[in-house]
């Protein structure tokens, strides 16, 4: 997209690039050292491909002892460093730096332990979402939080981003879902935050590192938490003439008592994309189509289906279907699913939208998305978490034409600041990363900003792990205008330039 | 060492010199000024908490009580947006109104302190996190907070969160609050997520002693997809008189046997799912031989009111431990404690609170040393009027220790807060 602000390269490490490569083969398998053109390449983006950048070098170490050994050399050397999973963000946070190794973890990709009795699986960070589940689901057992990407994306990536899912309401994201962690410090120091008990005693520090976007240490094992499968798990598939209907009933549903295992909301523009997409037979009448999905025994969920029927029919539902068997289920779903890709078909490019806002403000959000569409003359459509208030609005455009280019990213930073101003916030689930790294300013004031940096600071003293993500460079801020001014008085009088 | 000073200002002082700021901004103007004095203090609420953690190195004694009321409760939005410390029990009773609840189930310590209840306020239990019954199912405290608001030690009002369930913008504080006793952070604002009260609940008793089938009904329980909400053992200890009497007269129900040990699991939900989980589970658990019982929803609130009261051990001088281990090592644990120490287990074999008589303070040396074996922790909730610190009162390795130095540094660089509050540095 636009020219993307990152921190000063430094000269005098790409001047030593061979003098760097040689040492770090010495601190792991020659082979695990990558430094030529075609074999940084790949390594060049992660999920967020508008932004490219070649980095120094690319490590891929075997052990934990291996990257603390290679972290303490780049810290004694002030080497920067990126740490990268499966490389599915959303949001930049993986984006390589020209003056900075890229730290991959692809070749940590096994589980150590499924312990049943302790219901908690030990893995190491680039064994997948979707891997955990597939190790225990013999034994009836799964792990909870579920991303999209829950096929490719790593654990250790998950850690990273505290990710969630559609189930995020009843059963949280990450950070819910996770006992111990193993990590590696800037300086080389390996440290076990948890384990397999719950509610480490003291400074909850797994817990400051989940969602810390790869800023504070590099996660080299993790303990997951697993769950027993539902008996029964259903879902229902509901139309609304209107988006304040269907957002009225999501909203009913939830302060009646009930807790859904999942709830998506999807408007007219996504149905239509969608159903074209992947003929998942949803009702192209509707204005907007809400699918509940309820689990627990069979009793609880007919009970509990039978609430929601009531509620939708209430705000009056157009249509109203049940899933009366796993394979419909999974219909209901496919074209939710489908929705990225549907609108990869109908433009160019898209840009997905990632922000929170109170599950009431649904309608009042919409409309302003509404209104926006068409100050800017680009289609959007849109897909919401109803049960835990993410939105995903998906804007299309077409890359090649550098106006819309412009227009999307101005249109997509007035879709966050409309999910602050509706007393949401700018990432809900896909990261801050580079992406959102100007509009923490919207949600956050000097004192805010200033205390994450110390934090920052005093596990990273010299800036040297994943620098230049989530926190505004001050010379972007000032240039783009992007600071709010306050009473007239800079934002940042302080702020270290991190 | 620090001395008590002068703040000049207008914030209320009582009789015994503790300062009372009336909103966030009277907190930071204190602690700023604080900051410059270099003068540590102690933070309070309405004290139901101040005896657990170690006695504070400071010269001053600020108590947020005055910072209380509920700012915005949004039942749709399954919220609630408090003062810092608003007492937990007009929390509750504004929920309950609205069918909602605090899921992770507040424990009431004030049993254990002077037998009386109080819940105290929601800030002082936010810093401890320590979550009761249900945590196994529900996620603890740290699991319920959306945002805060505070002040650290520089006397800066600073915040973190919000009031939606996803959000993963900036480092998540939030936990990083939960469990620090005051020594981050100044705690003046608190959203919680709240969710709706079951309708009902029962209770299953399973009579039983021998620690092997204990556990493996916890096993069983805990891998149901029937799901519990509750489950604990406590055994009948007769070889300790005193804790066996308290056992039988604040366990003392209609359907429940006196003098046996057993254990017990809470099934919450609408009537029928209730009684669908409870036949799976006897089913999953093979009950059929079993000699049990069942206590209806009047027996089944009480019950487990009075465990998260910690009752059996009401106004207790002796030291009392809170262990967590990770459940598959629990039996061992239990065959150690039956002739040393009274106890009983709660979160389906997770958690463990333990007696130490007063004369016995190296025994609380060796169970620690197991705690670490058994890759858990213990910590000294209270202590008895003998405990003279010599064992640690928390469990952190040296690493964790350096690195929760660091932290604090980054939030209270002068150690103005709570300093040495849980460990000596932070």
């Amino acid at each position: 997209m636009s020219e993307l602000a990152l921190p000063k390269i430094d000269s005098s490490i790409l001047n030593r690039k061979t003098e760097i490569v040689k040492n770090l083969s010495k601190l792991t398998d020659k082979e695990n050292v990558l430094s030529e053109a075609d074999e940084l390449r790949p390594y060049e983006t992660d999920a967020l491909s508008v932004y490219t950048q070649t980095p120094l070098a690319v490590v891929l170490p075997e052990n934990t002892e291996e990257v603390s050994e290679i972290l303490k050399y780049c810290h004694s050397e002030n080497i920067k460093v990126v740490p990268r999973g499966a490389g599915t963000g959303l949001s930049g946070g993986a984006l390589p730096l020209q003056d900075a190794i890229l730290l991959g973890l692809g070749k940590f990709n096994k589980i150590l332990e499924i312990d049943y009795e302790n219901k908690c699986v030990v893995t190491q960070p680039g064994v997948t979402n979707l891997g955990i589940t597939h190790a225990v689901q013999n034994k009836g057992f799964y792990y909870a939080p579920d991303p999209s990407s829950q096929l490719a994306c790593s654990i250790g990536g998950n850690v990273a981003e505290n990710s969630g899912g559609v189930h995020s309401l009843k059963y949280g994201t990450t950070t819910n879902n996770i006992l111990g962690v193993q990590m590696v410090m800037m300086d080389g120091t390996i440290c076990r935050f948890g384990g397999k008990s719950f509610d480490q005693e003291g400074y909850d520090l797994m817990g400051l590192i989940c969602g810390s976007e790869g800023l504070l240490g590099v996660v080299t094992e993790v303990t997951v938490k697993i769950l027993k499968t539902p008996e029964v798990v259903r879902a229902a598939l509901i139309g609304f003439p209107s988006i304040k209907e269907g957002g009225d009933a999501a909203s009913e549903i939830i302060s009646s008592g009930i807790v859904p295992a999942g709830m998506e909301i999807m408007d007219k523009a996504l149905i239509e994309a969608t159903d074209n997409f992947s003929k998942a037979g949803y009702p192209r009448d509707a204005e907007l189509l809400l699918i509940v999905e309820l689990d627990g025994t069979t009793s609880e969920v007919n009970e509990l289906i039978k609430k929601v029927e009531a509620i939708c029919k209430k705000n009056h539902c157009s249509s109203l279907k049940l899933s009366n068997s796993e394979k419909e289920r999974l219909s209901f779903w496919a074209g939710r699913k489908a929705a990225f890709p549907a609108c990869g078909a109908m433009a160019p490019d898209y840009y997905c939208m990632d922000g929170s806002i109170p599950r009431g403000k649904l309608a009042e959000a919409l409309l302003e998305i509404k209104k926006l569409s068409e100050k800017y003359e680009l289609p959007v459509a849109n897909c919401f978490h109803a049960g835990d208030g993410n939105l995903h609005p998906l804007i299309m455009f077409d890359g090649n034409d550098k106006e819309q280019l412009r227009k999307t990213e101005e249109f997509g930073s007035e879709i966050l600041k409309t999910c602050v101003r509706l007393g949401g916030v700018i990432t809900g689930e896909h990261g801050v990363g580079i992406e959102k790294r100007e509009l923490m300013c919207e949600m956050f004031n000097d004192n805010d900003i200033q205390q994450q940096l110390s934090i920052k600071k005093s596990l990273d003293e010299k800036n040297l792990l994943n620098p230049g993500k989530v926190y505004p460079i001050l010379r972007k801020c000032a240039e783009e205008g992007r600071v709010h001014v306050h009473k007239n008085k800079d934002k940042f009088p302080d702020l270290p330039r991190f | 060492m620090s001395t008590k000073i002068k703040i000049n200002s207008q914030i209320f002082q009582d009789s015994n010199n503790i300062y009372y700021p009336k909103d966030e901004v009277e907190v930071s103007d204190l602690i700023r000024e604080l900051y410059k004095q270099d003068s540590p203090t102690e933070i309070i609420g309405n004290n139901s908490k101040s005896f657990i953690g170690n006695k504070t190195q400071s010269a001053n004694t600020t108590s947020l009580s005055k910072i209380s009321g509920i700012i915005d409760y949004r039942p749709e939005e399954l919220y609630i947006k408090i003062k810092a410390c608003t007492p937990i029990h007009e929390i509750e009773k504004v929920l309950s109104e609205n069918s909602q609840e605090l899921a992770f189930e507040p424990i009431d310590f004030g049993y254990i302190k002077d037998g009386k209840s109080n819940k105290g306020t929601i800030a002082g239990y936010l810093s401890c996190n320590y979550a009761g019954s249900r945590r196994f199912k529900v996620g603890s405290v740290r699991d319920h907070v959306l945002g805060f608001k505070g002040v650290n030690g520089k006397g800066d009002i600073i915040k973190s969160g919000g009031t939606v369930v996803k959000n993963v913008t900036g480092y998540d504080l939030s936990k990083l609050i939960a469990g620090s006793f005051g020594t981050l952070v100044a705690l003046t604002e608190i959203t919680l997520k709240v969710l709706p009260k079951k309708d009902s609940s029962k209770t299953v008793i399973i009579y039983s002693n021998n620690f092997e089938q204990i556990y493996d009904l916890f096993n069983k329980l805990s891998s149901s997809s029937s799901e519990i909400s509750g489950a604990v053992f406590i055994p009948e200890q007769s070889n300790d008189k005193e804790f066996s009497s308290k056992r039988n007269n604040v366990f003392k129900f209609n359907d429940l046997k006196s003098k046996v040990s057993f254990v017990a699991f809470r099934v919450e939900g609408d009537q029928i799912s209730i009684e669908e989980k409870i036949n799976n589970l006897k089913k999953e658990l093979e009950l059929n031989n079993s000699d049990i019982s069942t206590l209806d929803v009047y027996q089944s609130e009480p019950f487990w009111k009075k465990i998260n009261n910690l009752e059996v051990f009401e106004k207790t001088e002796h030291n009392l431990i809170r262990m967590v281990i990770p459940p598959a090592n629990g039996s061992k644990l239990c065959k150690y404690l039956e002739n040393n120490h009274s106890y009983f287990i709660d979160w389906c074999g997770s958690l463990f609170w333990i007696e130490v008589n007063s004369k016995k303070e190296e025994k609380i040396k060796d169970l620690k040393k197991m705690a670490n074996d058994f890759g858990g922790y213990l910590t000294v909730i209270k202590t008895s009027s003998e405990y003279d610190y010599g064992e640690p009162i928390f469990t952190v390795d040296k690493v964790r220790l350096m690195i929760s130095e660091k932290v604090k540094q980054s939030f209270d660089p002068k150690r103005i807060l709570n300093p040495g509050k849980m460990y000596r540095g932070v």
